[in-house]
């Protein structure tokens, strides 16, 4: 949970906060607000993950676990290549997109991976290297093919998901029926006293 | 019988502030249902004293199309600024 | 003096509840209640926090407020039997809700002139809460009472499963009774009258009828809890018990 605050929501800020200026109107409204939402959560993600770091030997592990797992998904966060990428030449040409893919990839990287020495983990990624040419991390090849099938919707969990908040509606239906039946009854009793 | 929830948009007056601003909306099936759900939505962090909620459909916006010829025609009009008018020093602060 | 043991009860009501709650997250009927029933629980926690620090300090065996939530079993807590019962629906939910906001606005009340500082302090916040926890649960128990067929018959349901543990809310163990000789805590019993009328006034207009409860059911002041509690205690309790003296 540490984990998805601090780099998966990480990634979002990254991708969202040039959004806020974008040049649609009510998604730049939505996005001033859901920026101001992620940053609290990276903030409380990465402070979590600071008492698991430095805490006992199975919480350290526990959090090199999460940040095995979550690693490379947060940099996929980013969307595919810019050479490789279908939707971002009509959304940089209209102004929504700011940044390319890799550009804002880049950045991400090299923002976090200090956050991550501090913790004293060790990032799943043996390319990682500082290039001072660049002034920023190169990092290993990216497994594209299972980012195709999360955003194809294959992964297991987002089944479980989505079953998760279909059944919630389903099973909360006769409590909105409810509220609106009530309301009627309201609105009648009210045009009745009039 | 209405058949869906309707959306209502939520206004509220920070703590400091003399205005209710814009904070977004929520589904409520009544005023009383979405006074509660904007206080529980919007008002988590402390963000105000007051609250407003409109049912979405109530709202009447000004057309974008028309925006030209409602707000253009005020941009020459810098007489109605209270800087336009020059006051000399002697007569001190207005 | 047992007053710790009081305080400890009034924690434990607050956390069970507070965790009932919590599991609604995700799966509330809309996502406005996903956000208004884990607030609820977060003003309850944020009580049984403080009430869990004093009863500790009280005690004084040096148990800090985890100690207290993580490392007593079913058989060591003192809720209410009320709090416990599981979430089972909506209905059920908010008139459980009713039910023990209607009693501890009342007794936040009181305590805001309690002989001890820190009682004061969380009544004096805690009110507050309360007051809106009764308009809460109590607008959802009136739309659902006077909504649909359906709905009135869960809300009927949830009358007749809920009403037998609203007694012993006013009952006072010997811990409660030394705290509310020592002015610590307002007497439960004195509780009641405030209690029946927001009930009766919620119920009057959601269409429902009080139950005559012929025998309450009691226990959970001495340890003798439903099923339910272990359940919920299991899985609230594994993390800190797999990993113990480890800080989260």
């Amino acid at each position: 949970m540490g984990i998805i605050g601090w780099l998966v929501d990480g990634a979002a800020i990254m991708n969202q906060i040039p959004l806020c200026r974008c040049s649609y109107g009510p998604y730049a409204r939505a996005m001033i607000r859901v920026c101001k939402e992620e940053s609290f959560h990276q903030r409380q993600g990465y402070e979590l993950c600071m008492s698991l770091a430095f805490g006992t030997p199975e919480q350290k592990a526990m959090v090199q676990d999460a940040l095995n797992r979550w690693w490379w998904p947060s940099i996929m966060m980013f969307g595919p290549h810019d050479a490789d990428s279908q939707n971002s030449d009509q959304s940089m040409a209209w102004k929504i997109k700011r940044f390319s893919n890799d550009e804002l990839r880049q950045k991400f990287i090299d923002a976090t991976v200090p956050q991550a020495e501090y913790l004293g983990l060790t990032l799943p990624d043996p390319d990682l290297k500082w290039n001072e040419a660049k002034g920023g991390y190169d990092h290993g090849p990216i497994d594209w093919s299972e980012f195709w099938r999360v955003v194809k919707g294959q992964g297991p969990m987002a089944r479980d998901r989505i079953k998760a908040r279909k059944k919630a509606w389903d099973e909360g239906a006769w409590v909105r029926e409810a509220a609106l039946a009530h309301a009627e009854k309201r609105q009648a009793r009210k045009m009745a006293a009039e | 019988m209405v058949q869906t929830t309707p959306l209502w948009e939520v206004f509220i007056r920070p703590r400091n502030g003399l205005a209710h601003k814009h904070a977004g909306s929520i589904h409520a099936a009544d005023e009383v249902l979405a006074l509660q759900a904007a206080r529980d939505v919007y008002t988590r962090r402390g963000e105000g004293t007051s609250i407003w909620v409109v049912r979405s459909a109530d709202i009447v916006a000004s057309d974008p199309d028309q925006a030209a010829e409602n707000f253009e025609p005020t941009a020459d009009k810098i007489y109605r600024h209270p800087t336009f008018y020059d006051i000399p020093d002697d007569v001190g602060h207005m | 003096m047992a007053v710790w043991e009081a305080l400890l009860e009034l924690a434990d009501d607050h956390l069970v509840l507070g965790h009932r709650l919590s599991e609604w997250c995700g799966h509330a009927p809309m996502l406005e209640e996903d956000l208004a029933l884990p607030n609820m629980a977060l003003d309850l926690i944020g009580s049984a926090r403080t009430l869990y620090d004093l009863a500790g300090t009280l005690e004084g065996k040096g148990r800090d407020e985890d100690a207290l939530a993580y490392f007593r079993g079913e058989r060591d807590y003192r809720n209410c039997l009320l709090v416990e019962r599981p979430n089972e629906d909506f209905a059920h939910t908010v008139l459980r809700q009713l039910y023990f906001a209607a009693f501890m606005k009342p007794y936040w009340d009181r305590a805001m002139t309690s002989t001890n500082a820190v009682v004061q302090g969380v009544a004096g916040k805690a009110g507050k809460e309360m007051a809106y926890h009764i308009r809460h649960a109590g607008e959802w128990v009136i739309r659902l009472g006077d909504g649909t067929e359906e709905s009135a018959r869960r809300m009927a349901d949830a009358v007749e499963a809920l009403s037998i543990y609203v007694d012993e809310l006013f009952d006072s163990s010997d811990a409660a009774q030394d705290a509310e000789k020592a002015g610590v805590l307002p007497v439960r019993a004195e509780l009641r009258e405030a209690f029946d009328a927001v009930i009766a006034d919620v119920f009057s207009q959601a269409l429902l009828t009080q139950p005559d409860v012929a025998y309450g059911q009691r226990g959970g002041r001495t340890g003798q809890h439903g099923e339910g509690l272990g359940h919920l205690l299991a899985e609230m309790q594994s993390l800190h018990r797999a990993h113990p003296g480890a800080t989260w």
